[in-house]
């Protein structure tokens, strides 16, 4: 296989775009942004507010169509495969979509259930994510009791449960403790062995230094690329904040 | 000496069956930024309430600037700056108007009033949007128009509830700029956040974790209480090297970053990890490995956290 210059990864392209460009009246909210991302890898999206971000993440997940440009994610064209995407997604957001009176059992079952999962199926899938995301002490709790490292497992077991190929990480571990931080990103690094692409975008950097890559965006544009050991070597910076700061502050 | 700005001695408080914090103790000198560090549910947010004398401490008893405040809370509120984790500002009101409202609130005198206010929107880079409603603000804006809100009395002290939740890291970087000139003009701060990385900006702090301190000092004090060595590997196939050092040592010892594996190695398992690396080099799935990485307050947090 061709070594991919953008992506510089050797392994089977799991998202691609190519000059995307999103316009909302006469401003590009994302101006020609190109990228690769490989089955298994971490890729990290990284901007300030207005950045552009969440509008690319849009167009990804099949919620919103590029102005112009081309791209696929798991294989499905971003201009008008709209509902093969949402099947081939995960989407887990730091702020839960969980239901909290129901029980963890519940809520998987609930969102078998909006994936079109049968119920068997379900049933078998649980008892496979049980073990995985070690919740079965919980199952039968209610969601609000959980401790808030579980509530991020659950979060994640609802996201992935219809085996999803690419999973969209929002902020996952934002203020939880450290030491679950560090097993929820064990848990990724699982399922990205398994060949489960994660895209995650955050504001914080103790998230960003996880990403096997970085891109960073801003003013729409994208203005960093490459590993976080990559940005940091090129831009001189001892933190992927600094270089951060530095690209989108010109200092 | 002269009094510490903050006096805090063992603190306890329950919600119930819940004990939010137990035996909290620590004092802030006048003129430093100092960090309550900790995750969600740490009881951060409970200590600042019982600090602002919003809500009274079960045992315990805290000072600051030499008020209690458990029998003088009004001369408490009157005399620090603070700023809650939700925004207390007037969406519908302007930000004249807002500054203008807090000013009344804390009885700032007409003629200090508007000389602050210059101050303050000079600081703040809010001068062009006086007129703008709060609510049309944008997060990192309506962060600034809030600091400079709980500023408007010229307190000797600044209480800031995880000032920078959800702010992006453009707004916040200018944000701790912001708080380093106050400081530097002599306002004392006690700032709490969730984000290890923002330890390091403060002079001392105190990690919290379930109530109870952790560990208290400056950056490098808490870094020197991480009781093992973290080493680097680098190698093609990461989570390989993951998987294989993870039956040796707990989880949240070995992080994947990236481009290379961090691996906690605490004393009585260094012989055996260190074997365990030199048979992976041998073999070529670690390519290099560098000892000696330094630690990160999450490193000592880790670690401190097991010992608990």
């Amino acid at each position: 296989m061709m070594i991919d210059p953008v992506s510089g990864e050797d392994r089977p392209r799991s998202v691609t775009v190519r000059e995307i460009t999103r316009m909302f009246g006469d401003f590009a909210a994302v101006d020609r942004v190109s990228f690769d991302v490989g089955a298994g890898e971490i890729f990290g999206l990284l901007g300030a507010n207005g950045a552009g971000k969440t509008t690319t993440i849009r167009m990804l997940i099949g919620l919103l169509r590029p102005t112009s440009g081309t791209g696929t994610v798991g294989g499905w064209d971003i201009n008008t495969q709209f509902e093969q995407i949402k099947k081939s997604i995960g989407y887990m957001s730091q702020k839960f979509s969980l239901y909290n009176d129901l029980t963890v059992g519940e809520n998987l079952q609930f969102f078998g259930g909006v994936y079109g999962l049968g119920s068997l199926e379900v049933a078998a899938r649980i008892e496979e994510l049980e073990e995985a995301l070690e919740l079965g002490a919980y199952l039968k709790r209610p969601t609000a009791a959980l401790p808030l490292g579980f509530k991020q497992r659950l979060a994640l077991g609802a996201a992935i449960l219809h085996r999803p190929s690419i999973l969209f990480l929002d902020e996952p571990t934002s203020g939880i403790d450290p030491i679950a931080r560090r097993h929820f990103w064990a848990l990724i690094n699982e399922l990205a062995a398994g060949g489960v692409t994660g895209i995650v975008t955050t504001h914080h950097m103790d998230e960003a230094e996880y990403c096997n890559r970085l891109c960073i965006m801003h003013g729409g544009k994208v203005v960093g690329l490459g590993s976080p050991a990559e940005l940091r070597a090129e831009h001189r910076a001892g933190s992927i904040e600094d270089v951060f700061i530095r690209l989108v502050k010109g200092k | 000496m002269s009094e510490p700005a903050v006096r805090v001695e063992g603190i306890g408080k329950r919600f119930g069956d819940t004990v939010a914090l137990s035996g909290v103790g620590f004092s802030v000198e006048a003129g430093e930024m100092f960090g309550l560090i900790g995750p969600d549910g740490a009881g951060k947010t409970t200590l600042i309430r019982i600090l602002t004398s919003l809500i009274d401490p079960d045992e315990g008893e805290a000072r600051v600037l030499g008020y209690s405040v458990r029998t003088e809370p009004g001369r408490v509120r009157e005399t620090i700056g603070y700023m809650p984790q939700r925004f207390s500002l007037y969406q519908d009101l302007s930000v004249a108007e807002n500054l203008r409202f807090f000013a009344d609130l804390f009885g700032v005198a007409a003629a200090e009033r508007r000389r602050r206010t210059e101050e303050l929107l000079a600081f703040s880079r809010l001068g062009d949007f006086v007129k703008r409603r709060a609510g049309a603000l944008s997060g990192g804006m309506k962060q600034k128009l809030a600091l400079s809100c709980a500023l408007i009395h010229t307190p000797k002290l600044l209480v800031l509830d995880e000032p920078t939740t959800g702010v992006d890291p453009v707004s916040r970087h200018d944000f701790w700029e912001m708080l380093e000139r106050l400081r530097s003009q002599g306002v004392t701060i006690v700032v709490s956040t969730p984000y290890m990385n923002e330890a390091a900006l403060c002079r001392r702090m105190v990690l919290i974790h379930k109530g109870r301190i952790l560990a208290a000092g400056n950056a490098d004090e808490i870094a020197g209480l991480f009781p093992g060595t973290i080493y680097a590997l680098f190698g093609g196939d990461l989570r390989s090297i993951s998987t294989r050092l993870r039956p040796s040592v707990p989880a949240e010892f070995v992080r994947i970053l990236g481009d290379r594996v961090h691996v906690i190695v605490l004393e009585d398992a260094r012989g055996a990890i260190e074997a365990l690396i030199d048979s992976m080099e041998r073999e070529g799935l670690v390519a290099r490995a560098a000892r000696e990485v330094p630690p990160g307050i999450e490193d000592a947090f880790v670690t401190l956290m097991r010992n608990q």
